[in-house]
């Protein structure tokens, strides 16, 4: 559905735009229907560049973003197909307007010629879809409504466009533990219908709670991907390793974990190749292939 | 007993009325204890850290008493609370990424601020301290914009424990940190009690897993009270209080799919403080909930060390 093949992104910095820094450097991997696919990466990986490029919100420097086959172009059509939630729900709506005026909007660009009972009755049914009863949301301001509601009343906006893609970035990141799950299940019932969703995360255990497929991003390049069992049971990359041996877990103190041998990574840029460790598990680690550092 | 926290009541004054963010919370902290705090935002954590420190202009200490040890803390007088600050209660505060004087170099602004104190720079115990957390001294002559966030978060560390204070308060220092960061920080923060450069240490933060790594004790709290406190290790193994249950159920953790196990929230909302619930504050999202608990539970000892508020504990 979504393919991405040697996509790049070089932002000019400093100033006059003097140097350059690739945030995104030759990232392939697909997005399939009914598919949650899991981008992780620390601050500063290209995560979130990634999905802005996706919904068109940043150009391409280089390679291609194709969604069935034909090039991104952004616009009304492929905004049916495809829509984006982002981090923070609290600055996502207008505070002086009712929560709903979004699904105004969206009735106003997209279905103006729809009758009113038939409008209400989509409306029920995509706040359903996402486990908001109607009555407790509709009609309140954005600061009457929790974290977790403002998140679900995006996703439901995105389900009123029967949406084929949602570019999930860091959703739940601002939301407390007991509600978080809650968005979580949603996004898991969505793809049970045939929803594709990119979940963008930094988050290693949200992201194995939800997808099929991992992407590990460092500096802006794939370092390892393929599917979620795989890449969480058997990492190969040393970088990966080093992150799930980080992850603060409950009932395993850190004392416990055994330790992640020294690797310096090959040199940002130096190599970018993928080698094939296992089916659709693909790593970027020297070992697998040739080591700039040992050779 | 290094800090001994009784009935502590701290409400903020708003034109709607005063809102019982801590709301009679007692506990003790031991000699070499580190106390992780664990909560939903607007559980009263942040204001109970802020309280052992510094009250701000919003906030007002109406009861309860702070003891250090031994000597009585008097926070709710900001200016008789000058001698024990730095000196007594130190604070790695949350906008740590922002504490520092972008205009001075690091090294520069740490003997301004000892000077501020009264204190002279004592360079060979900047510069174990420094090791002691991963940095090199190479830090002191550059600016804070030139240090990643964790750099930053370590060197605040370090500038707040410089006056060996008993108590350190760390509030949510990790949560802006990536996950390798935020163990490092974390680590050098255990350090820090295990050379013995504080007495004690109170770990706020909302992320349990994360607290259950470096805290002797967890106390969880609910709606500005106390809910459950006991050892780290009996909080995730085995807690008595409903809202510990269903708050530790509802955390994924690396190894659970939605496919296996699917987790749930815990459904509604904290209450208000401005005029909260008469009895137990959870009662209305409790599943376990009957008659008695609009009467206010009290905290009491299940088993040593183990602290419930609840009606149902030992059930």
């Amino acid at each position: 559905m979504l393919e991405l093949d040697n996509v790049t992104k070089v932002f000019k910095v400093g100033a006059f735009g003097g140097t350059t820094l690739t945030a995104v450097d030759r990232v392939t991997f697909e997005v399939r229907q009914g598919e949650v696919v899991s981008l992780i990466g620390q601050s500063g990986s290209g995560k979130s560049t990634l999905g802005r490029m996706i919904l068109g919100l940043t150009p391409v420097t280089g390679g291609t973003i194709t969604f069935d086959g034909a090039p991104v172009k952004p616009g009304k059509a492929y905004y049916r197909n495809v829509q984006g939630v982002f981090q923070d729900p609290f600055s996502t709506f207008n505070p002086v307007f009712k929560a709903d005026r979004v699904f105004a909007m969206i009735r106003e660009a997209y279905f103006p010629g729809v009758p009113d009972a038939d409008w209400t009755d989509r409306l029920d049914a995509a706040l359903r879809d996402v486990r908001l009863d109607p009555g407790q949301v509709l009609g309140r301001f954005p600061h009457q409504l929790s974290g977790g509601q403002l998140q679900r009343l995006l996703i439901a906006r995105a389900l009123l466009l029967d949406i084929r893609l949602l570019v999930a970035d860091e959703i739940t990141s601002m939301l407390d533990a007991s509600t978080r799950i809650d968005v979580l299940n949603v996004l898991a019932d969505l793809k049970e219908r045939g929803l594709g969703v990119l979940y963008i995360t930094h988050d290693l255990s949200l992201g194995h709670y939800l997808a099929e497929r991992t992407v590990v991003l460092r500096h802006g390049e794939v370092v390892e991907t393929g599917p979620t069992e795989a890449v969480f049971t058997r990492p190969l990359h040393p970088y990966t390793r080093q992150l799930l041996s980080a992850v603060p877990r409950l009932h395993a103190p850190w004392e416990d974990a055994e330790p992640v041998e020294a690797c310096l990574y090959h040199k940002h840029g130096a190599s970018g190749r993928l080698y094939a460790a296992g089916e659709d598990h693909l790593v970027a680690c020297a070992r697998l292939g040739d080591c700039p550092k040992e050779s | 007993m290094s800090l001994r926290v009784s009935d502590l009541r701290v409400h903020y004054t708003t034109l709607k009325g005063d809102v019982r963010a801590l709301d009679g919370v007692s506990f003790e902290v031991g000699d070499g204890e580190i106390l992780g705090v664990a909560g939903e935002s607007g559980c009263g954590k942040t204001t109970l850290g802020k309280s052992l420190i510094r009250l701000d202009g919003r906030m007002r200490h109406i009861g309860g008493e702070v003891e250090l040890d031994g000597e009585k803390l008097p926070i709710g007088d900001d200016r008789r609370m000058n001698p024990f600050r730095f000196h007594k209660v130190s604070l790695v505060p949350q906008y740590s990424m922002s504490a520092m004087n972008p205009t001075r170099k690091i090294g520069k602004m740490v003997g301004e601020l000892l000077r501020s104190r009264g204190v002279a720079l004592d360079q060979a115990k900047l510069e174990g301290r420094l090791e002691l957390v991963g940095l090199s001294r190479e830090v002191l002559r550059r600016y804070p914009i030139e240090l990643s966030g964790g750099m930053k978060q370590r060197m605040v560390m370090v500038i707040s424990t410089l006056l060996d204070p008993s108590l350190l308060i760390a509030d949510e220092i990790t949560s802006a940190l990536d996950v390798s960061t935020q163990k490092a920080v974390a680590t050098a923060l255990a350090g820090f009690r295990d050379g013995g450069v504080v007495k004690s240490m109170v770990f706020i933060t909302h992320d349990i897993s994360l607290t259950y790594q470096i805290a002797d004790t967890i106390m969880v709290m609910y709606a500005g009270k106390l809910a459950e406190k006991a050892p780290a290790k009996t909080i995730v193994e085995s807690p008595r209080h409903p809202y510990t249950k269903l708050l530790i159920d509802s955390l994924p953790e690396v190894g659970v799919r939605h496919t296996e196990r699917r987790l749930t929230g815990i459904p509604g909302g904290p209450p208000s403080l401005l005029d909260p619930l008469a009895g137990c504050r959870f009662r209305d999202r409790c599943p376990l909930a009957f008659d008695r608990c609009v009467q206010e539970p009290p905290a009491r000892e299940v088993e040593p060390g183990h602290v419930v508020a609840c009606w149902k504990a030992d059930a």
